[in-house]
């Protein structure tokens, strides 16, 4: 009896009726998980490959042909570094400001204590469902000086609400009103207690927060499309749109020569650029995954 | 009497809280001005929609023209098009990317064996974490008829190589099926703690009965998730005719241009490309209008229908 064969253990406490069940959904699952991972896969595996493999269609898998001249070349890119140096600065500012502001506004919103709480929480919820539009936006940056400059990437996106009610709902959790009233006695203000002991609680919640604004400042390319113009300004996100979506030819850069040959690496470094593009967020996933799990959950139990 | 004494005294206490807890005002007082600047300035501005903007007299000394450019849209052909266009990409939006989430988190939810569940959630959160940008140029690669995997299985069908992305009916479809690719995965987060807030009584109840686990599903499941499904389908609801810009702006060409440009695209191309600021105003005036009015229709129905609203 000791020698129990795998399945029957996996099953061991089912009814039999709900084993047919549980053996599709497995399948399903499996089915699923491999056709998400079946792109991601297949474009690693293309930037390895030689751009005669690429081209003729014979990576359908894993590398053919292995080699690393994609990368080679791409190192060469300037644009893309610039890109990836811009996007750094923006995703750092971002998630540095909207944190600080965000916690900021979260704590007085998660007092009970606080008059005019509900007042101010309306004042926020309406911009979540009713805008000017793009163009009185676009006009109002314009006005403020700020297209065309980092600003612009970090400043007006700074308040997201949804985070200051995901930073609320923390801390009407995590910090009961008579933790303060207990520090009031020793004469403790708001700013000392929220320095002091807000901030070390919060450390879940800080890297919820920062995480949201810097992937989101690193992923979009809508405010740099919109309001940005100098091109030494564009983050990652424009560069690989120009390249991997509007063809832009590497060839001024130097990089390839010969019409045909240029074609044929062309391909190639796509793949690479999309690597190197989403590489950040790949070697921290585990990280960013736990958090945003752990925002989303918060967020979702109000709003 | 008692009345007029009691409220100025009330008056009192109100006052001496706010002043005892001046530092809370201070704190937020920067997102206030900011979401002041950035959020109510600019619907003041959209009441250029009515006038007639020109850079000197501004948004307050232009001028005024009343429904000049809502007329003026309203009688393109394109704009009828258009919001047809918006209205398919959402609607099967809603029908298959709305409901993909829920199925698969159902079904996550059965899984006995911790580590398998662990492991599905790990791999099909990935995708919510790559950029737009990255996500249409995977599209395009995998549906490139020369070395892209759809090519391949073209080929081995004995069908002629065709290039989806060509095909404008092919459109909607690319979008809602890479759509539920990317974000079905991390959208299942949130019925999937709504699901183990389940009381485990009615499960342990439901085993007495000897239900199985199809009808514990049906029965338990679904019904206790319902709530969470009602609320985020409000907000979707709301959101037919704002649906996202920057996938749709990167997936259009030529071709597909009949079915692809929406009312955001619009916007952007009339009122920022060709500077035409006040009808771009105008549209997407009626764009948030539209919008508002779907939200709040939507949360009066599910209020009547299901208890359940956000408001």
């Amino acid at each position: 009896m000791v020698t129990q064969t795998p399945r029957k253990k996996l099953f061991a406490r089912e009814a039999k009726s709900d084993i047919l069940l549980l053996i599709i959904l497995y399948t399903l699952l499996i089915i699923v998980s491999l056709a998400v991972l079946y792109p991601i896969i297949y474009v690693i595996s293309s930037s390895f490959s030689s751009p005669n493999a690429i081209n003729s269609g014979k990576v359908v898998l894993l590398p053919v042909e292995f080699s690393t001249l994609g990368y080679e070349r791409i190192l060469q890119y300037k644009p893309l570094w610039m890109g990836f140096m811009n996007s750094t600065i923006y995703a750092l500012g971002s998630g540095l400001l909207s944190t600080t502001l965000t916690l900021l506004a979260g704590y007085p919103l998660s007092r009970k204590n606080f008059v005019g709480r509900n007042t101010i929480m309306i004042y926020m919820v309406i911009t979540m469902f009713f805008g000017g539009g793009l163009i009185p936006y676009y006009l109002l940056l314009n006005k403020l000086n700020l297209i065309d400059t980092r600003w612009v990437m970090i400043i007006p996106g700074a308040v997201s609400v949804f985070n200051v009610i995901i930073a609320r709902t923390f801390l009407q959790a995590n910090i009961p009103d008579e933790l303060f009233d207990a520090a009031t006695v020793d004469g403790c203000s708001h700013f000392r207690f929220f320095g002091s002991v807000v901030l070390p609680l919060s450390k879940p919640l800080i890297a919820i927060l920062f995480l949201f604004a810097a992937v989101g400042a690193w992923n979009s390319y809508f405010n740099a499309l919109v309001f940005l113009r100098s091109q030494e300004l564009m983050p990652i996100q424009i560069v690989l749109r120009n390249v991997l979506i509007q063809n832009q030819s590497f060839g001024n850069y130097g990089l390839v020569s010969v019409e045909m040959q240029k074609l044929k690496m062309n391909d190639l470094l796509k793949f690479g650029m999309i690597v190197i593009g989403t590489l950040p967020l790949m070697i921290a996933y585990p990280f960013v995954q736990k958090h945003f799990v752990k925002g989303v959950m918060i967020g979702s139990i109000k709003g | 009497m008692e009345k007029a004494i009691s409220i100025p005294v009330n008056a009192k206490i109100t006052w001496l809280r706010i002043v005892r807890n001046w530092q809370l005002y201070v704190m937020i007082a920067p997102a206030i001005i900011l979401i002041f600047i950035f959020n109510y300035i600019p619907m003041a501005g959209a009441q250029i929609a009515f006038r007639d903007y020109n850079p000197i007299g501004g948004i307050w000394g232009s001028p005024w023209v009343g429904l000049k450019n809502f007329d003026w849209f309203f009688s393109l052909p394109d704009a009828w098009r258009m919001i047809r266009n918006t209205i398919v990409l959402s609607g099967l939006g809603i029908a298959l990317g709305f409901t993909a989430p829920i199925i698969l988190a159902l079904m996550i939810n059965e899984i006995p064996n911790e580590r398998f569940k662990r492991y599905v959630q790990t791999v099909t959160y990935a995708p919510n974490f790559i950029s737009v940008v990255v996500m249409v140029s995977i599209i395009l690669t995998l549906l490139n008829p020369r070395i892209g995997v759809v090519g391949h299985i073209f080929s081995g069908l004995g069908l002629p190589a065709t290039d989806l992305m060509g095909k404008a009916q092919a459109f909607p479809w690319i979008y809602v099926i890479s759509n539920i690719w990317q974000y079905a995965g991390f959208d299942t987060i949130v019925y999937l703690a709504a699901l183990s807030a389940i009381s485990p009584e009615l499960y342990e109840a439901a085993r007495m009965d000897g239900a199985s686990r199809l009808q514990k599903m049906r029965h338990i499941d679904i019904p206790g998730i319902l709530p969470v499904i009602v609320i985020l389908l409000i907000l979707e609801m709301s959101n037919i005719l704002g649906i996202g810009f920057e996938k749709i702006f990167l997936m259009q060409n030529p071709l597909n241009l009949p079915v692809s440009e929406v009312i955001s695209t619009y916007v952007y191309k009339m009122g920022l490309l060709r500077s035409d600021f006040s009808f771009g105003t105008a549209v997407g005036l009626f764009n948030s209008v539209v919008n508002f009015i779907l939200l709040i229709s939507a949360n009066w129905i599910a209020k009547r229908t299901q208890e359940v609203s956000l408001w």
